[in-house]
């Protein structure tokens, strides 16, 4: 990897600098010349060997695309690690990566370029890859295209999609969350309202309200995946609040589990075991564990079963259906022996069918949502607009 | 509410004035150096590295101001010794700078450092509204307070700033006076990438004590825009670079004390801000441009 994306980093950077030495004198110079902007992104498909080797029917190239780095301790990096960990199983299958590519038109050409290079099958991991992979689909009725999070639109026989339930240890550690909280705020920070997002903060609040009814969570949007500079800003503003745990919904989540640290109040991570960076605040949170979902995922499509899977549509693992991938992370020494048996009842009435979003449960503007007795499917919670009561923060 | 905003404007608004006031030195000689994006980069993961890997944060810094100062040289080199566009260069400047510090950086995402502290002032910081937004911060945050008033005595008052002023308004006058504007357009453009590259390190170091590619995210074209907006004076420039991060932080506490007005508009307000004081000033500001610069358009 290291070798590869050497190449597509610092190649354009010097040709580029190469370019403007070239146009020396001449004042108009290469100014017009951005290319170097996009390929320093590092979006090219980085495994290139594979070029020509893929024959018809066999499986043997699967391409994994992801909107961040995969180091990022996050979201990208738990994404790349299922990818390693699921090629184990494959020895002999190439797998092609491709890190930074946006939630743009750029990622179909990436994704184009992966189907040229021989992929079966790509792994689209970002939200907003979703719309390119249906259009590339829908022109490859060959390849298959699985998505990381998304709700497929098209009924192809070729796309899918995937996820975990995320709200489900969001849920729990709202528990230990509520139950540590002294002030009783709690402050999230999001990148931006979409129905993941606000079913987490959601979860999370209702969780916490399971244990303390009063406590309110106040949603900070930062606009970005990652931007720690806001990310530590934003921190400052819920800490002004009175906010005394902090959790977040954001790719790099190191920025504001160092801040909650060092203004001591508590945090909930999420994406990544970040207990190391806060052993004194730290009470839990969750985290991916992909190998198992994607190595079954691959398994599928080798054995030419895809169209009559359950990934063939919205594929939704949750305690309840089996391994939920999505998982909870260590306790801090501060959560009690009771919050833990509140969280142990909260995973076993999931498992038996209840869900965190159980009614009654009530809208930020007090009208209801659930009403008791009522609970959303997989798909309803995945349309979800609105913050629940109790929630500080606008959707809008 | 108003000494919260404040604070937070001081705090997340080192990292922009440092690459302001070095900036404003740079054009002040006749150079506009895009490149000051890339050069925060550069300070920024070197800082990062430094520091992880010397136990030292100012070892860490004093590296990061290095690297910035790295990338402008190359700048200098190419719009001063082989004559190349400027705007064309400083772009490339911060693509290279995006991707060198993206490379390098990989092994470093998520690693831990040795963050600067929060440095009280004794007596000050506990004055009530000026202690918390002034005088409670790391130590680069007072160094960059600072460096604007230190840079405006040094452009205004000493020797050199003259002649960093005679470069960039009448490069023929030091020709007469046997001197060379290249050089010191050369030294102008090496201090602005050295304070570019310690704002990074600011950034990484002492603010979000975090490593990410591309974490910068268009803060160093921010201080670029931001020297036209303090009119060259490096004294200007504070006021530049934290109403910027002032606007920033207000509209996280808007948010945090749930507002109705769209999330949408309170991120774009930072940005608005800018734009706004821009068209307001520009037809002044004209005159107020050092003479060599309008050369490079």
């Amino acid at each position: 990897m290291t070798t590869r994306r050497t190449r597509a980093v610092v190649i354009p950077g010097i040709l580029a600098l190469a370019m403007v030495a070239a146009a020396c004198g001449s004042d108009e110079g290469s100014s017009s010349d951005s290319s170097p902007a996009e390929a320093a992104e590092g979006s090219t498909p980085t495994g290139t060997e594979a070029a020509g080797e893929a024959t018809a029917g066999a499986v043997d190239t699967v391409g994994f695309i992801y909107v961040g780095p995969k180091d990022d301790f996050g979201y990208n990096q738990a994404a790349y690690e299922g990818s390693v960990a699921m090629q184990e199983s494959f020895p002999d299958l190439e797998v092609l990566q491709a890190e930074n590519v946006p939630e743009t038109a750029e990622s179909e050409a990436v994704m184009q370029d992966m189907i040229d290079n021989g992929a079966d099958l790509i792994f689209a991991t970002s939200y907003g890859h979703l719309e390119f992979a249906e259009n590339l689909a829908a022109e490859n009725p060959d390849v298959v295209f699985v998505h990381q999070g998304g709700l497929e639109q098209g009924g192809l026989d070729n796309v899918g999609t995937y996820f975990g339930t995320v709200y489900e240890p969001v849920y729990t550690a709202g528990i230990a969350a509520g139950e540590a909280s002294e002030t009783g705020t709690l402050g999230y920070i999001y990148a931006f309202p979409i129905p993941q997002t606000l079913a987490n903060i959601n979860a999370f609040t209702l969780g916490a309200q399971s244990v303390n009814p009063d406590i309110e969570t106040i949603a900070v949007s930062t606009g970005s995946w990652c931007d720690p500079a806001l990310q530590a800003q934003a921190a400052q503003s819920l800490i002004d609040e009175g906010a005394d745990v902090l959790t977040q919904h954001q790719d790099c989540t190191k920025t504001i589990v160092e801040a909650a640290e060092a203004a001591g109040v508590y945090s909930v991570g999420y994406h990544a075991d970040a207990s190391e960076l806060a052993p004194n605040g730290w009470i839990t949170g969750s985290e991916w564990d992909w190998a198992a979902l994607y190595t079954d995922i691959v398994q599928t499509v080798v054995d030419g079963k895809f169209a009559e899977s359950d990934y063939n549509g919205d594929f939704r693992v949750g305690l309840q259906t089996g391994d939920n991938p999505f998982i909870q992370s260590a306790f801090g020494s501060m959560v009690s022996d009771d919050a833990i048996a509140l969280i142990e009842a909260a995973k076993e009435s999931f498992i038996a069918g209840g869900s965190p979003f159980a009614g009654p449960v009530m809208k930020q503007d007090g009208s209801v949502a659930w009403a008791d007795g009522e609970q959303p499917t997989y798909a309803e919670v995945e349309t979800m607009d609105f913050f629940v009561k109790g929630v500080i923060g606008s959707t809008d | 509410m108003i000494e919260q905003v404040l604070t937070g404007a001081v705090a997340g608004g080192t990292s922009i004035l440092f690459p302001v006031v070095g900036e404003t030195f740079t054009q002040r000689s006749g150079v506009i150096n895009l490149g000051t994006e890339g050069s925060m980069l550069a300070g920024a993961l070197t800082a990062y590295v430094v520091g992880i890997e010397t136990g030292s944060v100012w070892l860490g810094a004093l590296a990061g101001a290095g690297a910035g100062a790295l990338l402008a040289l190359v700048h200098a080199f190419m719009v001063l010794t082989r004559g190349a566009n400027q705007i064309a260069s400083g772009l490339v400047i911060t693509f290279l700078g995006i991707g060198l510090t993206a490379l390098f950086g990989q092994n470093y995402v998520g690693q831990g450092v040795n963050a600067f502290a929060s440095v009280p002032i004794p007596g000050l910081s506990d004055l009530p509204f000026f202690g918390p937004i002034l005088f409670d911060h790391d130590p680069l945050t007072y160094l960059a307070i600072l460096s604007g008033p230190i840079a405006w005595w040094v452009l205004y008052r000493t020797r050199f700033g003259l002649m960093v002023r005679a470069a960039g308004e009448r490069p023929e006058v030091l020709v007469a006076y046997g001197m060379s504007a290249t050089t010191i357009r050369y030294i102008a453009t090496v201090i602005g990438g050295a304070m570019a590259g310690l704002g990074g390190a600011q950034l990484s170091t002492a603010f979000t004590r975090n490593w990410s590619e591309e974490m910068t995210v268009g803060r160093g074209f921010v201080a670029v825009s931001l020297v036209i907006f303090a009119a060259w004076n490096p004294m200007k420039a504070i006021i530049g670079a934290y109403l910027f991060s002032g606007a920033i932080a207000l509209q996280l506490q808007l948010q945090a004390r749930g507002t109705d007005i769209s999330q949408y508009l309170l991120q774009a307000a930072p940005y608005l801000v800018v734009v706004v004081i821009l068209a307001a000033l520009s037809r002044r500001r004209a005159h107020e441009s050092p003479e060599s610069l309008s050369k490079v358009f």
